[in-house]
């Protein structure tokens, strides 16, 4: 699973595992936590966790420094996330979260723009064919896991510019 | 030394002569140590200058502005002098060589001997209030006409008539008298209460302060214009008086006065065994200043933003040097008990140069590359 992933220098600080008391020390230390997790999360196209599973990913244990950040803190730094738009936590328990490297109303900027390159405005979508479809492949969208298109489309329903709607197997959308 | 006015010399109608002295030396402190040797001529009334040089110069003070007087016997190379002290000038007062003034005292100094008999006479004077009784036209320096109000009469009807304005002026002049007496009284009490305390705090100072100063303080103290200064005697000699001192130091420092400005201000009234021990408080009272001890022995008290400042640096080098230190490690290196070198490391972190590191290996301090580093 660990690819060419690039980890940033706060990862071999050992005091990056280590909540600071000092504030404007902890602003920057939580600036570089989210930075981390929304790209880690990117490459690994991993778009929801649980905590459990966030507790022993490498995201957040360095093995070969052996620090780990605790589970308090982690629960700091979701709540970063979640304040800036990219978390969205999926049970009321808070176990599991929708984890967003942009936020849905930036993809849905996205593809808006591509509908109205393409003059498919009044057209009507199924979401498969928006996320997988060949019209879309070299599309930054494509391969755009469901819960966060639909999300995005929801942004763009509240501006008016689109309509979730029900189709024959499912959902899809008609853009204006 | 603004009490002086100036007069044409010339004695009142019922003022009277009592000393003529030459080679007096008036010698004002503040305002450039004026001398002015003149011929001094002690009257019922008043005391008068008449430059020895230079006629014309004449100046006098009225024996009402004095408050108290005191001799200082010659010594070796010492004229003997005689301090005046003054009440505050009358603001009707008439025009003098003076506008204004800081002190509220005068000394003569008798380069030709006499302060003995001068002091005598004025001492008399001074008990005998013969001005009081014997009052002079109100404009004694300028050379009016004779007295208004003097009353020509002849025959029987003249004399009777001069006989009821003498008893009318006798009248006026014994209930007046009155008046004054007891003012007098009230004066005489506040006097005796006044020197009885000045003596008191006079009696431990007189080894440490100069003579100058003595006097200075004294007047200062006789008008009225103490600021209740912490004295030994009001707070006995001891932690109290330290820890008082300590606290007003602290006002005074901080109100921005450097060291040695404080130390010169301080140190007539002062020991230096005192201020040290004042010194040694500061930190005991959480005021913002700390006594620092150089190793050659010198000592300074600098605010505690300062020394902070040194240790904070002093703690981010030893562990830039290391890479990162626990207390142990940083009480070891710098030469320190344990508790001060985590405190230095705790205040360095709070400052934003150190970051910490607390794991199951324990707690460790690294410099914080988090503001450093982008």
């Amino acid at each position: 699973m660990a690819m060419s992933f690039e980890w940033p220098w706060q990862y071999r600080f050992p005091p990056f595992f280590t909540l600071q008391p000092n504030v404007d020390t902890r602003q920057k230390q939580l600036a570089a936590w989210c930075s981390l997790v929304l790209s880690f999360c990117r490459l690994h196209k991993q778009s929801s966790m649980t905590v459990m599973e966030a507790q022993e990913s490498p995201l957040f244990n360095n093995v070969k420094l052996q620090r780990k950040l605790p589970v308090e803190s982690i629960q700091i730094v979701l709540e970063e996330l979640r304040k800036k738009g990219n978390l969205e936590w999926l049970d009321k328990s808070k176990s599991s979260f929708l984890i967003m490297w942009r936020r849905p109303e930036e993809w849905g900027k996205l593809i808006y723009q591509w509908v109205s390159r393409s003059g498919q405005n009044n057209s009507v979508f199924t979401l498969y064919e928006l996320t997988n479809g060949e019209d879309t492949e070299d599309e930054e969208f494509h391969g755009l896991d469901e819960a966060t298109l639909l999300r995005a489309l929801q942004a763009l329903q509240q501006e008016h510019k689109a309509e979730i709607i029900t189709v024959s197997d499912g959902r899809g959308v008609k853009f204006f | 030394m603004d009490r002086f006015v100036w007069t044409s010399g010339l004695l009142e109608i019922n003022e009277t002569l009592v000393i003529q002295q030459r080679g007096v030396r008036k010698r004002l402190r503040g305002e450039g140590r004026i001398k002015f040797d003149a011929g001094t001529l002690l009257s019922t009334h008043r005391l008068i200058w008449r430059d020895q040089k230079n006629h014309e110069c004449c100046m006098a003070i009225l024996l009402s502005q004095i408050v108290f007087i005191e001799e200082q016997a010659a010594g070796i190379g010492k004229s003997g002098k005689v301090v005046v002290h003054l009440h505050p000038a009358p603001p009707n007062k008439e025009p003098g060589p003076f506008q204004s003034s800081k002190n509220s005292y005068i000394k003569l100094s008798f380069k030709e001997h006499g302060q003995i008999e001068f002091y005598r006479r004025l001492s008399e004077e001074m008990t005998q209030r013969r001005w009081e009784n014997m009052p002079v036209s109100q404009s004694l320096q300028t050379n009016r006409g004779p007295q208004p109000g003097r009353i020509r009469a002849v025959g029987i009807v003249g004399i009777e008539r001069k006989l009821e304005e003498k008893r009318k002026e006798t009248d006026k002049n014994i209930s007046g008298a009155f008046e004054d007496l007891s003012k007098l009284m009230i004066k005489a009490k506040e006097m005796v209460a006044l020197s009885k305390s000045i003596a008191n705090k006079i009696k431990d100072k007189q080894g440490d302060i100069t003579e100058d100063e003595t006097i200075r303080f004294k007047s200062y103290l006789l008008s009225m214009e103490i600021a209740n200064p912490v004295t030994r005697e009001t707070y006995g000699s001891g932690t109290q008086y330290h820890m008082q001192l300590a606290k007003q130091l602290a006002g005074i420092l901080q109100a921005g006065n450097n060291v040695t400005e404080v130390y010169c201000l301080v140190n007539r009234l002062l020991s230096p065994e005192d201020l040290v021990n004042a010194c040694k408080m500061l930190e005991a009272l959480k005021l913002p200043l700390r006594l620092h001890v150089f190793d050659s022995g010198v000592m300074v008290i600098e605010l505690q933003s300062h020394k902070e400042e040194e240790m904070v640096a002093s703690a981010l080098e030893t562990v830039s040097s290391k890479g990162s230190l626990t207390s142990e490690e940083s009480a070891k290196l710098v030469g320190m008990s344990v508790l001060l070198a985590k405190e230095r490391l705790l205040l360095a972190e709070k400052m934003g140069h150190l970051c910490r590191d607390d794991s199951v290996e324990g707690l460790r301090f690294y410099p914080n590359l988090f503001m450093t580093q982008s």
